[in-house]
């Protein structure tokens, strides 16, 4: 008897099995005939939008009185700019693209997020030609002081005027990834510790662990060859 | 460094004011831009149609004729433009990819001329993009089979003076060539035919004798069909020995898949002579009997269909193999549902699982014999369910395997997918190689450079200018950013050979760091120079860390062990591609031989791309291709 009615049950188990399986393979296939439209969740055309975005530069006039670059500098920048992003805008991945085709050895995407944030200085997530040719500006046109503080922006990941440990070692971190797994010493694991160390050292001068914008800018013009190295920027473009 | 992003360096070298501060080490010497130009417009001619570009366009990819200094030769003064002989448009190809970095093919192009245009403008044809690359592949091999089509239609033409041997294969394989070999052939297909029809003809009932069961003709007329059966294994005998005999090859021949099916039609009738009318053996005998049938195999011998058949189903095996595993997953899922399912009925046919395999297979392939039906509702539900999806899994892969007959019949093609593998692999060999050329172009113009500074202290002046110009303005200012890269973080870009060699070695990193000009000097100083410059290794051996960011001050005080290293260097320079014109010869004085270098340990090779043209020009030793490295002695 209990045999009888396990059996039953497997039958009309089945049957049921069965009977759903008709029910909603009809169900798909009336939806994929468009006949009744059942969406759950959100299709992939929404993502089509955000491809078709563009934007237009100020006209050369302004950016000319903005930035300290002559016509025919802008120009040459451009041109560069819209041939990588016919768009008008880079994003983050496009930019860590760019930039890692000029260290095909090491991993510049660390970097290159650190430079994207000091670019883009209203984050909104994407660098216009404007904030690029602003930040440039500033680099290879500006001063002494304008170069230096545009450095410990870089530097200070948080915007809080000041550079702790941590920080200092994320960008260093990320230098050092750049070079890659195949230098001459072979790389240490504490190498970025050390520099940093020896990066507070010399910076840090009243030892409280962070760098403030003053005691970076007065380090710095101590220090010969930071000075020396600043000057390469001239001749860039 | 690609190519299209080459406007984007004054960004990235911008960007490296990020290093600046944190630099311990005075960073090198930017190169300056002699005659620095505004960017001008280039007008390119091409049989008539004008093309305009900036000059930096072209600049970007100098191994090709535009961007490097051969397009001097097709300049025309009086229309101050550069004219080509050439399509204009395939042209527009050629221009696009110095525009965009991308190469693409033009489907309407033949694929000869469009070779031809590459070949001229100095373009390597792997670096075809994707969205192109299947195209032209494809057209390249069609190409290849249609030429090789031909020239195995040139290749019947009789060679003089082949043996009689060889004669005789020819024969064999290609019976146009002889009146002989046509009869040969037609007799033995003739043969062929009779065997199999006296197989059949064998077991048809004829005539009977009244009182008892219809006798098939073979027991009837034994004789008359034994006599025909030796007649035709004779034959077939006398051929097999035939081929064999006349077989370049016989091991290989007796291999081949035709001559086993040749032993195998034959063996019947001989097994069957040895062994005597013994009643348990004669059992096995009739079952061996049913080997004659691979007789009508020897028919695709005749038949070039059949034999192209056998290869398609050879090179669809993977299509072939996923239809049977489809199959079998699906027989094996059905069996079991329709089993479990028709449990519950009396009188069911579906007594186990492998019991409803038949039942699968017979609805899948939609054959329905009916004698085995489900009878309950889930059972029936089940059962359509299965025949649907049976007529799909059988549909899907049919059509590749008869497109792959219909395409191998049209051009008779033999391991097509080997070759193409192959093909693939060198492709992406030489991609990767392009792409490490521009990391170990930096590696190579380093040791340039480190030449560069050195020569620059020792005032030659007519080597400096000749090195000057060796790389392009763009390609300097790289360099120059990965230099600073490097003397910020007081580490050296080396190649991966190099690298694993250090990292095996392992005691490299307990002996002061050493610039790679430094440690070949004292290589070669110290195997012949070792007396006078000794004292002056020693200070070096007691530096720290940054010592080797010294080797300026160390090459100033001791110009002898320069003179040497400078001489050493000359040898690796020489594989760029501009400077292939120079030669510099060694000083007399160098005593030095260029065959001591080589007792150093580690060596490492230049790229692969460019050396090919250093070594066909330059006639200096045979050590020119290393760069001469010490490890811890």
């Amino acid at each position: 008897m209990l045999l009888f009615f396990q059996d039953k049950w497997e039958v009309e188990g089945l049957q049921t099995v069965g009977i759903i399986l008709v029910v909603c393979s009809s169900l798909k296939l009336m939806h994929f005939l468009g006949l009744i439209d059942i969406s759950v969740a959100d299709s992939i055309e929404d993502d089509f939008e955000l491809s078709t975005v563009c934007h237009r530069p100020e006209s050369m006039d302004k950016l000319e009185e903005l930035t300290k670059f002559t016509k025919k500098e802008l120009q040459v920048l451009y041109r560069g700019f819209k041939n990588e992003c016919p768009s008008g805008v880079v994003n983050e991945d496009n930019f860590k693209t760019i930039y890692s085709q000029f260290f095909p050895q090491g991993d510049s995407s660390m970097y290159a997020h650190f430079l994207f944030e000091a670019f883009d200085t209203n984050k909104n997530g994407s660098v216009s030609f404007e904030d690029f040719v602003f930040g440039l500006s500033i680099i290879l046109r500006g001063t002494i002081n304008d170069r230096l503080n545009w450095a410990f922006n870089l530097y200070d990941l948080n915007k809080d005027g000041c550079i702790t440990k941590e920080e200092m070692l994320d960008i260093m971190k990320s230098i050092y990834d750049m070079m890659g797994k195949c230098t001459y010493p072979t790389m240490q694991e504490d190498a970025p510790l050390e520099h940093v160390e020896s990066f507070f050292q010399k910076m840090d001068q009243n030892k409280d662990g962070v760098v403030t914008i003053e005691e970076f800018i007065e380090s710095c013009k101590k220090d010969e060859n930071i000075m020396q190295s600043m000057q390469l920027f001239d001749n860039v473009i | 460094m690609a190519a299209g992003v080459a406007a984007w360096l004054p960004f990235a070298r911008a960007a490296a004011i990020g290093w600046m501060p944190v630099a311990n080490l005075p960073m090198p010497v930017a190169p300056t831009e002699k005659n620095k130009k505004q960017d001008e417009l280039i007008v390119l001619n091409v049989s008539g149609r004008r093309f305009q570009t900036w000059k930096n366009t072209l600049d970007r990819y100098p191994d090709t004729l535009l961007g490097s200094s051969e397009k001097e030769f097709f300049y025309n003064e009086e229309t101050k433009e550069y004219f080509f002989d050439r399509d204009p448009d395939v042209f527009r190809s050629v221009l696009n990819f110095y525009r965009t970095g991308k190469l693409h093919y033009p489907r309407y192009e033949c694929i000869l001329s469009y070779d031809e245009e590459l070949a001229f403008f100095g373009i390597v044809p792997e670096i075809i993009g994707d969205c192109c690359y299947e195209e032209y592949k494809d057209r390249k091999r069609e190409n290849a089979e249609r030429l090789m089509d031909d020239q195995e239609d040139n290749k019947d033409s009789k060679l003089p003076n082949m043996t009689f041997r060889e004669t005789m294969w020819r024969a064999f394989e290609n019976p146009q060539t002889s009146t002989m070999a046509l009869v040969f052939y037609y007799v033995t297909g003739f043969f062929i035919a009779v065997s199999v029809m006296t197989n059949v003809v064998e077991t048809v009932p004829c005539g009977s004798v009244p009182n008892q069961k219809e006798v098939p003709c073979g027991e009837r007329y034994t004789v008359a069909f034994f006599c025909m059966d030796t007649a035709c294994v004779m034959i077939f005998t006398v051929e097999y020995l035939m081929r064999l005999f006349a077989a370049p090859n016989r091991y290989r021949f007796m291999r081949s898949v035709m001559s086993i099916i040749d032993v195998v039609a034959i063996l019947p009738y001989y097994i069957g002579l040895v062994m005597t009318d013994n009643e348990d053996v004669s059992g096995a005998f009739v079952t061996l009997r049913v080997f004659r049938v691979f007789r009508i195999f020897k028919f695709s011998r005749h038949s070039q269909g059949l034999r192209i058949l056998g290869y398609t189903l050879k090179s669809c095996a993977s299509e072939l193999g996923f239809l049977l595993f489809s199959l079998t997953m699906a027989i094996i899922i059905f069996a079991t549902v329709m089993f479990y399912a028709e449990k519950g009925s009396s009188s069911s046919k579906f007594t186990s699982i492998p019991a409803s395999f038949w039942y699968t297979i017979v609805t899948m392939t939609t054959l329905g014999y009916g004698d085995m039906v489900p009878k309950t509702i889930a059972g029936k539900i089940f059962g359509s369910i299965c025949s649907l999806s049976g007529v799909l899994v059988i549909a899907l892969p049919v059509p590749v395997i008869v497109s792959n007959f219909s395409r191998i019949y049209h051009q008779n093609q033999r391991a097509d997918k080997r070759r193409a593998q192959k093909v693939q692999k060198a492709r992406l060999a030489r991609i990767r190689l392009t792409k490490t050329e521009s990391s170990s172009a930096f590696l190579h113009s380093k040791r340039n450079g480190l030449f560069n500074e050195a020569l620059e202290l020792t005032s030659s002046t007519k080597e400096e200018q000749h090195l000057g110009k060796s790389s392009s303005l763009l390609e300097s200012q790289h360099h120059h950013l990965l230099h600073c890269l490097e003397k910020t973080t007081n580490h050296e870009f080396v190649d991966e050979q190099y690298y694993q060699q250090s990292y095996l070695e392992g005691g490299l990193q307990n002996y002061p760091q050493r610039s790679p000009s430094l440690s070949s000097q004292d290589g070669v100083t110290g195997t012949c120079c070792s007396r006078r410059n000794k004292k002056h290794n020693t200070p070096l051996r007691n530096a720290s860390g940054p010592a080797h960011m010294q080797p300026l001050t160390h090459t100033q005080t001791h110009n002898r062990g320069l003179q040497e290293l400078s001489t050493i260097h000359i040898q690796p320079l020489s594989t760029s591609r501009s400077s292939l014109n120079m030669r510099i010869d060694e000083p007399a004085s160098l005593n030095c031989q260029s065959s001591q270098i080589t007792t150093a340990i580690i060596s490492i090779p230049t790229p692969p791309v460019t050396t090919p043209e250093g070594d066909a020009h330059l006639p200096t030793g045979p050590s020119h291709q290393n760069v001469v490295k010490v490890s811890a002695l």
